[in-house]
């Protein structure tokens, strides 16, 4: 090399105290986690995409889907989004209480979806429309499963979350976490609306 | 073996019972040797009062060298076992002529060359490779440990969980016998109806999770953990090949995850994903299987390319040349990663458009590995080489890998690789590329960070001896089976008809033992390293004269790696740091924050291990109970709250101390 310069550049070690923002990593983390967690979505999606119109001379979209029934759970997830964001705007106020009692009411439509989804599969099984029946059947319910066993983790940790922050207050891990939750939450909602899109909206055209 | 058709279940252990046992002297005699050798270590730990400094010092350690070393360790221990698959199949091979049926029968000869598959992949490249990015990359980048230590231990114990389902299924009932992708619908219930393929399943699905997460850890920690002044293009090249690995890893990891559930659901649920009734595609299965199982091979060799740069840099004495072309090279070959998954199946018959598509982005691949070469040499053109044990590594991988990718290269033109789709020139292909590339790199990384590792070097003879055999057995086990794929011979046959082709199994099966006294040579070089391990000791940190941060720290580094932030002000700082003639701060040492170790890993990761055989069994009430033993064991987790520590400013003093006597007396 021929610009190689014959005078230290500056200090080469950092001797001064310098404090680390401790969690700093965590929010990048968690949001390539989501990013590996979304490309599990894309192969339920394309699995979707290559097996949803194969029926196997079974019952297709139109015999199965109540669209007006999923719409209704689409509202209460959409709007489970909006009242995290809520619970988040109380934590930026300091305000626990009012964190806490957001965070209740997204629990509760995280709940009500939930339970609306287990109905609908309930009876999907007893029309004889089950996993088993076809690969259409199979690739729907791989993928939204998939979405309700995340929405199910999420109320867990919801739980777990209402729970430390009852105990120790919106300290600064806790906020960590309920940031991260609420990327995790609103994640959801957005593979609910490709799932409410693709898979029940195209299927009822 | 004697699996009944029909298998009961139980409530209490599923279908566990005794015909899980395998009715095989051979299965036997490893079984007795294992539990012979297990007792023994066992007691060996008991008598020296081992248990609570493994437990405290390793088991429980959240510090990135002690779990990279832990990966190697697992890594070394599994490829004995691999190794082992790999001259069982050689002799059975070479032996199996003439009306003779060999020594294996089907059942067992399948097993054995689909976990040979899975066990190197799996549970020796990946934790080899994921242990030296583990150990090397915070040192590297001036960091103190990862961006998630906790997560870190908890990701090398779920390896480790895969590892112990691969291995039970030898004593445990089976392992798969479909090869090491597990191709539908072989690998459906009605062609695989025991626990094979389950246990190739919940092996790889609970190391998995393990992968992703320290692919997200270690990406993370390159990308906020650097150095002050480390910008992206200031990183050290095996950094930037971590980097590059780590992103493979957390966008394809979760296609293997989503994919064997798909599997995992036809089996247990019976869906019909891959079926070949109800409108299922086991195409599909191998579509996706290879969106993965592409980026996979880069994430093997990526680490590998950085290793051969640094120890190009070092042991030529100069920096890298075209160390930005290596960085393009580097992401080209990433991003072409994911474009080129169909030339593993060409024979599919997706039409001459599709197969031509594919088979142009490989060859476009062999470019920016091409330019990578070439660097090299130019590196090493016209520069005094010492010709150390790593250097000689490099030099084999050159001369290897080049051959390897030239046969690549052939593969990846479609009417060709109709010829020799699933021959034995197939497996020579990759053997050539993957020992050639991925191991000999690592054997080569494990020569020039041993000494950071531990303070010592290795013996250079045994490691010359290990070397020759090595390098001369791999061309003696290999180039017969180039002949014999030409000759048209399939891969994973058992026996053979014609007795021409005998004379070249007994050649490959002659280089196998040749690789043999090679691996022994290495353990014993270990061994005898270790019992001269004064004589070799290097006091200085920096036994190569190298370039980067890793050796501006002693040998083995202390806890926190370095007692002040090191800052760089270009490529190579330890380099400059030397070049300038920069000493050791001097300023008042300050206490050290540090995180904790904690055993929450382990106990996870156990839970998901049990969980993983409970499944395989049908066990269905132990899988629940140990499921839910993964999520409290984890939310119970979130509950402990202070997980850091501080190193106390005059424990930082006296290490330094020491360090400060180590150097005047390596210099004395």
């Amino acid at each position: 090399m021929s610009t190689v310069s014959q005078t230290p550049p500056g200090t080469f070690w950092e001797t001064e105290p310098h404090h680390h923002h401790e969690g700093a990593s965590t929010s990048i983390g968690f949001w390539v986690y989501l990013m590996s967690d979304c490309l599990m979505f894309a192969i339920l999606f394309a699995t979707f995409g290559v097996l949803g119109g194969s029926y196997a001379a079974g019952p297709g979209p139109k015999d199965l889907f109540d669209l007006e029934l999923v719409a209704l759970n689409t509202a209460f997830l959409l709007l489970s989004s909006i009242t995290y964001g809520f619970a988040m705007l109380a934590m930026v106020k300091n305000n626990r209480n009012g964190t806490l009692a957001w965070l209740a009411v997204t629990l509760v439509f995280g709940l009500a979806f939930l339970g609306v989804e287990l109905y609908e599969f309930n009876h999907l099984i007893h029309l004889g429309a089950g996993p088993q029946r076809s690969a259409f059947l199979s690739s729907f319910f791989a993928l939204v499963g998939t979405h309700g066993l995340h929405v199910a983790f999420g109320c867990l940790w919801l739980v777990t979350l209402m729970i430390q922050v009852r105990q120790r207050g919106l300290i600064p891990a806790n906020r960590r976490r309920l940031s991260c939750l609420s990327m995790f939450w609103h994640f959801l909602d957005v593979i609910w609306i490709g799932v409410f899109t693709f898979v029940y909206l195209l299927g009822m055209i | 073996m004697a699996i009944p058709s029909e298998i009961p279940t139980t409530f209490l252990l599923g279908r566990l019972d005794w015909h899980a046992i395998p009715q095989d002297p051979i299965v036997w005699a490893t079984g007795v040797v294992v539990a012979i050798g297990g007792v023994a270590m066992l007691w060996m730990l008991h008598k020296y009062r081992l248990w609570s400094y493994l437990w405290t010092e390793w088991f429980t350690s959240v510090d990135h060298k002690k779990i990279g070393i832990m990966y190697i360790v697992l890594a070394l221990v599994m490829f004995v076992r691999g190794f082992a698959d790999a001259i069982m199949m050689r002799l059975q091979q070479a032996i199996a002529f003439n009306g003779s049926e060999g020594y294996l029968n089907a059942h067992h000869y399948d097993q054995i060359f689909s976990a040979h598959g899975v066990i190197m992949i799996f549970f020796v490249a990946m934790p080899f490779v994921t242990g030296l990015m583990n150990f090397v990359v915070p040192l590297q980048i001036g960091a103190r440990d990862v961006s998630f230590p906790f997560l870190n231990n908890f990701s090398f114990w779920m390896t480790v969980g895969g590892a112990v389902l691969t291995m039970m299924s030898l004593f445990v009932g089976e392992f798969a016998q479909t090869g090491w992708l597990a191709f539908p619908p072989l690998s459906g219930l009605g062609y695989s109806p025991y626990v094979g393929v389950d246990y190739y399943i919940w092996g790889l699905q609970v190391a998995g999770v393990g992968t992703t997460l320290s692919g997200i850890n270690l990406l993370v920690t390159i990308i906020k953990m650097r150095a002050p002044g480390m910008t992206m293009m200031r990183m050290p090249i095996f950094t930037w090949t971590a980097l590059c690995t780590n992103i493979l890893i957390v966008a394809s990891f979760p296609v293997l995850t989503a994919t064997l559930v798909l599997l995992t659901l036809d089996r247990y649920v019976g869906t019909n994903f891959f079926t070949n009734d109800l409108g299922g595609n086991a195409m599909m299965y191998v579509n996706l299987i290879w969106i993965w199982g592409h980026p996979e091979v880069y994430i093997l060799i990526l680490p590998l390319f950085g290793v051969y740069s640094e120890v190009v840099a070092t042991f030529t004495g100069k920096r890298l040349f075209g160390y930005t072309s290596m960085v393009y090279a580097t992401v080209c070959i990433t991003i072409l990663s994911y474009l080129v998954w169909l030339h593993h199946f060409f024979t599919m018959g997706s039409g001459a458009s599709v197969n031509s598509f594919f088979g142009i982005t490989t060859m476009i691949i062999s470019v920016p590995t091409g330019a990578k070469i070439f660097n090299w040499l130019f590196t090493m053109y016209r520069s005094r080489i010492r010709f150390e044990l790593p250097m000689m590594w490099t030099v084999a991988f050159m001369l290897t890998f080049v051959i390897g990718g030239m046969t690549g290269v052939l593969l990846a033109v479609p009417p060709a690789d109709f010829v020799l789709h699933n021959s034995l020139f197939l497996v020579a292909h990759f053997h050539n590329v993957i020992i050639g590339g991925v191991l000999f790199g690592l054997f080569a990384a494990v020569y020039y960070w041993w000494p950071k590792a531990f303070g010592f070097r290795l013996d250079p003879w045994w490691g010359k001896v290990s070397f020759w055999f090595w390098v001369v057995g791999f061309w003696t086990a290999f180039a017969p089976l180039y002949v014999l794929g030409l000759m048209g011979v399939t891969r994973r046959m058992r026996v053979f008809d014609d007795p021409g082709l005998q004379i070249w199994f007994i050649i490959a099966a002659l280089g196998a033992v040749l690789i043999a006294i090679g691996i022994a040579a290495m353990f014993i070089q270990f061994g005898v390293s270790i019992m001269r391990r004064d004589q070799l000791r290097d006091e200085t940190g920096d036994p190569w004269n190298g370039r980067t941060l890793e050796w501006a720290t002693s040998s083995p580094p202390p806890a926190y790696n370095f007692a002040f932030t090191p800052v760089s002000h270009g490529l190579d700082t330890w380099w400059d740091m030397k070049r300038f003639g920069q000493t050791r701060p001097r300023a008042e040492y300050l206490p050290i924050h540090m995180p904790k170790n904690t055993g929450a890993g382990v106990v996870i990761a156990a839970f998901a291990t049990i969980c993983g055989f409970a499944l395989v069994w049908y066990i269905w009430w132990l899988a629940a109970l140990s499921f839910a033993g993964v999520v409290i064991a984890s939310i119970a987790h979130t509950f402990n709250y202070g997980r850091d520590y501080h190193i106390p400013a005059a424990e930082v003093r006296a290490t330094e101390a020491a360090r400060d006597r180590q150097l005047a007396s390596a210099r004395a």
